[in-house]
């Protein structure tokens, strides 16, 4: 089975049947803004929301993560978790699944990363495709992840009455497997789902005024333009454009002592490439100092370095950057400004 | 050749867990510098290239990366020299003969040895350059006959600054070596050069295209020793550097050592001109 369709009705009894597999994390709403939690009444899951505060990563990359147990004298490491448990991430949006997807390079590229992948590996992805613009800050559609490309296990799109649910992997039909209300979807299923997608094309259109290819192209051109003076002028060095970043990685190491002062833990946090200490080392030398390097750092490391490295763009184009960025930097306006350097606009 | 599967298998499994070692030497070599002789747990070889370098863990403080200044034919130990600079390293330094340290490693490209056999070689160090450029120099008077004609060249703010004093005595006394000190300022009894590095390089007797030129030193060093460099017409490949930058993992991921999109805790520390040369904006160490 490749297809299949659930009724919207059938739904909480299908999430009831989640919940019992493994442990259910999904998209509510807080305030006026939405977030992922784990979910305990099913009634608490919103389907139709703006990306989350914080993407999802804080479940499969946490934000403090245990590497190890430590104990000073007698010198002895030991394991920080025994086990991973399964879970389940829920209505995850293709831009973060495609976020899930760059951390999954870089964590497995050698030396590859034990913590990072073990966790992984107990992690499913359930996907939901948007049908219209969360709001003004996405550009999935320059970013081609306004439509699913894998890295789920399912894949939900809404019908209307029902949703049809893409199968992508044995993890995914495990979790359909004898369901009596979930049915193979028929040619007519198919049939809805390619004009849902035929309609998306007259909603969703590229943001950037150029494609990815000339993206790239005044990346590799603008080093040093003015547009990255422009930012550092306005940038605020808060961190906080990376810390919702669904592929910024970077992190620092902690220790923590308990009040013996002979045991302890190491830590792994998220760090930001913004910080003002990021690149400094002993000997005072600051490799990276003003706030425009730094954020032009943060846009090569998007648009340009892991293209070089893995052919792939760091850029989901969930909008989180600009969303909640303090001084209004905008990611579209900020690549835009670039593509009119040099005459590259389209 | 065990040990080093020892230690790749290991890292696998757990690369942030580092393996126990003992301190069997430590002593004060300046005021601010510090020896440390280590052993690992099992006396396995650390295995290294010259030129690479560990994660040295003190619980509590967290690790701080620390170039190797020992030969990888120093068997069964292996030593780092540390300036205490900051938090961690004053911590280090109040250890001792007998206390434990963790480590990790060794991490990153060492210098070019196999490619540098059969050529003439000049070193160039300033500062604490000369701590990384020991392991080199220990690696090379052991394989001698390997490589052509050798100067040293080491440059420090005062004569008591200088490191590794006694060993470059022993280092002049061999005749296929040439050592040629410099200070910025000369203190007491000081009779040798006395100005900045870059003054040594012009009197120094090269043929280019034999030559492997080593640099370590300074961000700001590097500026003028390469300019120096290039003006005796070295090729950009054979001028050998080695950067420091701030590092948490060693592995390619935390982000921090990052020079445009190249991790130098994997590609390097150790790099060649060619490769400093492409690099825009990031890289303090590149000739003006």
């Amino acid at each position: 089975m490749k297809y299949a369709t659930i009724k919207k009705e059938d739904l909480n009894q299908w999430l009831a049947h989640l919940q019992k597999k493994a442990k259910l994390y999904g998209p509510k709403k807080k305030e006026n803004l939405f977030v992922f939690r784990p979910i305990k009444d099913i009634s608490e899951i919103t389907l139709k929301y703006i990306p989350t505060i914080l993407p999802p990563k804080k479940y499969y990359y946490p934000q403090k993560e245990k590497l190890f147990r430590f104990k000073i004298k007698p010198f002895k490491t030991s394991k920080a978790i025994k086990e991973f448990e399964d879970f389940i991430l829920f209505a995850v949006h293709t831009c973060d699944i495609a976020g899930i997807q760059c951390m999954d390079v870089v964590f497995r590229e050698s030396p590859e990363d034990p913590n990072y992948l073990n966790r992984k590996d107990k992690m499913m992805i359930i996907g939901i495709e948007c049908l219209e613009y969360c709001d003004k800050y996405a550009n999935c559609a320059s970013m081609g992840n306004h439509i699913p490309r894998g890295g789920y296990d399912l894949m939900l799109v809404d019908l209307g009455e029902e949703f049809i649910l893409h199968i992508n992997s044995e993890k995914g039909e495990r979790l359909i497997h004898g369901l009596a209300y979930i049915k193979e979807a028929d040619e007519k299923d198919m049939a809805r789902l390619e004009a849902v997608r035929e309609a998306k094309k007259k909603v969703f259109k590229e943001e950037f005024n150029g494609s990815l290819t000339k993206v790239y192209e005044a990346f590799n051109q603008h080093f040093t333009s003015g547009v990255w003076q422009d930012v550092g002028k306005r940038c605020v060095a808060c961190g906080n454009c990376t810390t919702v970043c669904p592929t910024c990685y970077c992190f620092d190491v902690l220790d923590e002592l308990d009040l013996s002062c002979n045991h302890g833990m190491r830590y792994r946090i998220w760090n930001s490439c913004q910080m003002d200490d990021f690149a400094k080392v002993a000997g005072a030398e600051d490799f990276r100092k003003g706030r425009d390097g730094r954020q032009r750092h943060r846009y090569y490391r998007k648009f340009k370095y892991p293209v070089d490295k893995f052919n792939r763009y760091f850029c989901t184009g969930c909008g989180r950057c600009t969303r909640t960025c303090m001084a209004e930097i905008n990611l579209v306006d900020t690549v835009n400004a670039l593509l009119a350097e040099g005459g590259n606009v389209k | 050749m065990i040990d080093r599967q020892i230690l790749l298998e290991k890292m696998k499994t757990s690369p942030y867990k580092p393996m126990k070692g003992k301190i069997i030497e430590a002593r004060m070599l300046t005021e601010k510098e510090k020896f440390f002789r280590i052993e690992l747990e099992r006396k396995i070889n650390l295995s290294h290239e010259p030129g690479q370098f560990v994660m040295v863990s003190i619980f509590g403080f967290t690790e701080a990366p620390i170039s190797v200044c020992s030969s990888p034919t120093d068997k069964g130990y292996f030593d780092l020299t540390v300036r205490n600079v900051g938090i961690f390293t004053d911590r280090l330094h109040k250890l001792d003969k007998g206390d434990i340290v963790g480590i990790r490693g060794p991490f990153g490209k060492g210098f070019p040895v196999d490619n540098m056999f059969g050529y003439d070689i000049v070193i160039v160090a300033g500062g604490l350059g000369i701590v990384p450029l020991r392991s080199l120099i220990r690696y090379i008077t052991y394989n001698k006959n390997d490589f052509g004609h050798v100067q040293i060249l080491i440059g420090c703010k005062t004569p008591k600054e200088l490191l590794f004093s006694e060993e470059t005595n022993e280092w002049m006394k061999r005749s296929e070596i040439k050592i040629n000190c410099t200070v910025d300022t000369a203190v007491g009894d000081w009779h040798g050069n006395v100005g900045l590095i870059t003054t040594l390089i012009p009197g120094v007797d090269i043929n280019p295209a034999r030559t492997y030129a080593v640099v370590v030193g300074p961000p700001i060093m590097y500026r003028f020793v390469i300019k120096e460099l290039l003006k005796k017409t070295i090729p950009d490949h054979q001028i050998i550097v080695s950067l420091e930058r701030r590092m948490r993992c060693g592995l390619g991921k935390c982000g921090h050592c990052q020079i445009e999109g190249m991790y130098v805790c994997q590609s390097g520390p150790v790099f060649d001109y060619s490769q400093l040369r492409d690099f825009k904006g990031e890289c303090h160490e590149k000739a003006a």
